[in-house]
């Protein structure tokens, strides 16, 4: 009889306590494999650690309940086909409530078509394309800075410094990469800056020899371009390999990572365009502050953020407080919420048009422009350089 | 110094690369009459035994390409034992799949091990500087180790019992056994040695580029060009052919965007296929 009772006993207080805890599935895939993998688990990183201090912190309390959050991830392998077959899974097998996009602007634009097809909300990060946005979604939500505002700074910085400068674009040939570039094009033209050189590679390039002659014999004095980490950091292992004199180098995405000192003098004054640096001080208004955020982030996994590991985390924030907003994890008054957000948190303002020609594109963030720099003891340190008002130290130019 | 001429120069160092890539796969089509599709696999197992080797003893990278070629002939003679040597003598098509499905087994334990994410071999060697060109250390290294590497293929294979042995299975293989010779060794060592030319062109690549176990791919796929354009069986013309390749790479590069690159080698692919069935070099020995 006292077993019995023990057995009811636990049975009652499991049914109970399910009744109180609710669990919240967010379902992301991370390109654990292939050539994105080192930006990928950076911001994977940022999307696990706001889990994890969620959950210590009871969980997110909106209407009335307790909602733990838990991960259904999986390995896309830098691929657009799992891609397409992962969201498929974790919205239809794994029961997703929200989604987190993978990395990359060429894999979200998948995904997208997915969670949009399935009507179910998707902040993106890691993927700063906006032509996903001009498609008539209506639960995609992005947390980057649009690919135009990519080099518009560096672009800037060169006017300033060096109006003469000439320019050569070497970019991946891929969604992203283009997405920036060609504006950028347009812009330096707008303002006087003179492009002399410009060509695209394929992404799983390896050998630049070739494209590095070409700019060398184009005369070019500045080279701005990249994709992302694998390329990236080839190439700028081969230009300064083949000593090409250069007076500035801006790449995309690949620079950011801490990964980047590995390069050895060849990282040393690589400018990268960048959603978040630790330096830059915003005020949050919600969650915690960028200094709280490094210290924590750094602390877990031995190793400073970059702006993917930022924008991961402040993708999960602004969910949350979506969520809370909402009184509940319902899809419409969520979405309902998330067009409402115009917030600052550790990782600067955020807030989505509503316009329908581009909703969820992200109208709200700014960019600032780091340059990898020696200190007094020859530590390649990342320093913000741009723009002047956030700078945390002059911008190295030219760099011979 | 010109663009063109420096581009070329490039494309010559990098073709000699390709080329030893190619005497691999050439000398086993053109000796075993078997087209070896786990070539590509092993240059990228070439690739890893370097950056393994050189992780463990970081000296001139250049120096370890003796034991990656040790390893790659030991490789050579199991892959040749167990999967190989079985279908020989059955239609074409057998061996295609017996190698094709090493080829997957190589992959799927690589991607298991390093996943397919990229490596790096950090050894740099000083370059030399014309006016405003850089060639760097590694890839002069690189071409000139493939160079010699397919100099001692080429006095083996016409200076040594073995070698001598293994060029009279490729003319005739039942001649050549009654003539006292061996064919199923000889065979056996050819295969190897073809494995181990694919592993040390890979140890090669990965002193000049980072890489994945999936790179052995792109480097395969020249690698049949380049065979197609010397000719079946003639290891040394596959150099020259991989030389000759990557000059008309580097002299058509500053002229059109590098993504077409592609199109034009196999665009020749199929010119010397149509028009020159036998090769630019002339009959085959096969």
């Amino acid at each position: 009889m006292k077993r019995l009772t023990l057995i009811l006993s636990v049975l009652l207080a499991l049914f109970v306590t399910s009744g109180f805890a609710q669990n919240i599935t967010v379902g992301m895939t991370v390109s654990k494999t292939g050539a994105l993998n080192v930006d990928s688990l950076e911001q994977y990183r940022g999307f696990e650690l706001w889990r994890d201090q969620v959950n210590a912190a009871g969980g997110i309390k909106a209407g009335g309940k307790n909602y733990k959050i838990q991960f259904v991830s999986y390995d896309d392998e830098s691929n657009v086909k799992r891609v397409q077959q992962l969201y498929s899974r974790m919205i239809l097998q794994d029961n997703a409530d929200f989604l987190f996009s993978p990395y990359s602007s060429s894999l979200t634009a998948t995904a997208a078509i997915v969670t949009e097809q399935y009507g179910k909300i998707m902040l993106t990060t890691g993927a700063a394309e906006g032509k996903t946005y001009t498609l008539g979604n209506h639960y995609l939500f992005q947390m980057f800075a649009p690919a135009t505002e990519y080099l518009k700074g560096v672009l800037d910085a060169l006017k300033t410094k060096d109006p003469k400068a000439t320019v050569a674009f070497v970019y991946e040939d891929a969604s992203f990469s283009n997405a920036v570039v060609d504006p950028a094009k347009a812009y330096a033209q707008q303002i006087g800056i003179n492009v002399v050189f410009s060509e695209r590679y394929a992404p799983n390039t390896t050998d630049f020899s070739a494209i590095i002659d070409k700019v060398i014999a184009s005369k070019a004095t500045v080279l701005l371009g990249g994709g992302h980490y694998a390329d990236g950091s080839t190439l700028a292992k081969q230009l300064y390999e083949h000593k090409v004199p250069l007076k500035m180098i801006s790449l995309l995405v690949a620079p950011d990572s801490d990964k980047w000192t590995e390069l050895g003098d060849a990282a040393a004054g690589v400018i990268v365009p960048s959603q978040w640096e630790p330096q830059t001080a915003f005020k949050a208004q919600y969650g915690p502050s960028g200094a709280d955020f490094a210290k924590t982030y750094t602390a877990k996994y031995s190793t400073p953020p970059s702006y993917e590991s930022a924008g991961g985390y402040a993708a999960g924030l602004v969910l949350q407080r979506a969520i809370e907003q909402a009184g509940g994890t319902d899809t419409p008054k969520v979405a309902d919420a998330l067009n409402k957000t115009d917030i600052t948190t550790f990782y600067g303002r955020t807030k989505f048009s509503t316009a329908a020609n581009d909703h969820g594109l992200q109208v709200g963030h700014a960019m600032v422009m780091a340059q990898w720099q020696k200190d007094k003891s020859g530590t390649l340190v990342k320093q913000v350089v741009w723009p002047l008002a956030a700078k945390s130290a002059n911008l190295v130019y030219p760099l011979h | 110094m010109s663009g063109i001429l420096a581009s070329m120069i490039d494309g010559v160092l990098i073709g000699a690369v390709y080329g030893l890539a190619a005497m691999g796969l050439s000398l086993i089509w053109g000796v075993m009459d078997v087209i070896n599709l786990t070539h590509g696999a092993v240059i990228a197992l070439g690739m890893f035994g370097m950056y393994i080797l050189f992780a463990a003893f970081p000296i001139n990278a250049y120096f370890l390409l003796l034991p990656v070629i040790a390893a790659g002939l030991l490789l050579g003679l199991i892959i040749y034992w167990t999967s190989v040597h079985w279908v020989i003598n059955r239609p074409q098509l057998a061996s295609l799949l017996s190698t094709f499905a090493v080829n997957m087994i190589i992959i799927g334990i690589g991607t298991a091990i390093w996943s397919t994410s990229p490596y790096n071999v950090n050894f740099t060697l000083r370059g030399i500087t014309i006016g405003a060109y850089t060639f760097t250390g590694n890839h002069m290294a690189a071409a000139s180790a493939a160079v010699v590497i397919a100099l001692a293929l080429e006095v083996f294979l016409y200076r040594t019992r073995p070698g001598k042995a293994i060029r009279a299975v490729a003319d005739n293989r039942e001649a050549a056994e009654l003539m006292g010779i061996s064919s199923t060794m000889v065979l056996a060592l050819a295969f190897a040695i073809g494995i181990a030319l694919a592993a040390a062109s890979g140890a090669l690549v990965s002193t000049l580029f980072p890489f994945t176990i999936l790179s052995g791919a792109g480097y395969q796929m020249k690698s049949f060009v380049v065979t197609v354009l010397a000719g079946l069986g003639k290891p040394f013309g596959a150099l020259v052919a991989g030389v000759l390749l990557g000059l008309l790479e580097g002299a058509v590069t500053p002229f059109i965007a590098v993504s077409w690159i592609p199109m034009i080698e196999f665009g020749l692919f199929v010119v010397v296929l149509v028009a020159f069935p036998r090769g630019i070099f002339g009959r085959a020995t096969a």
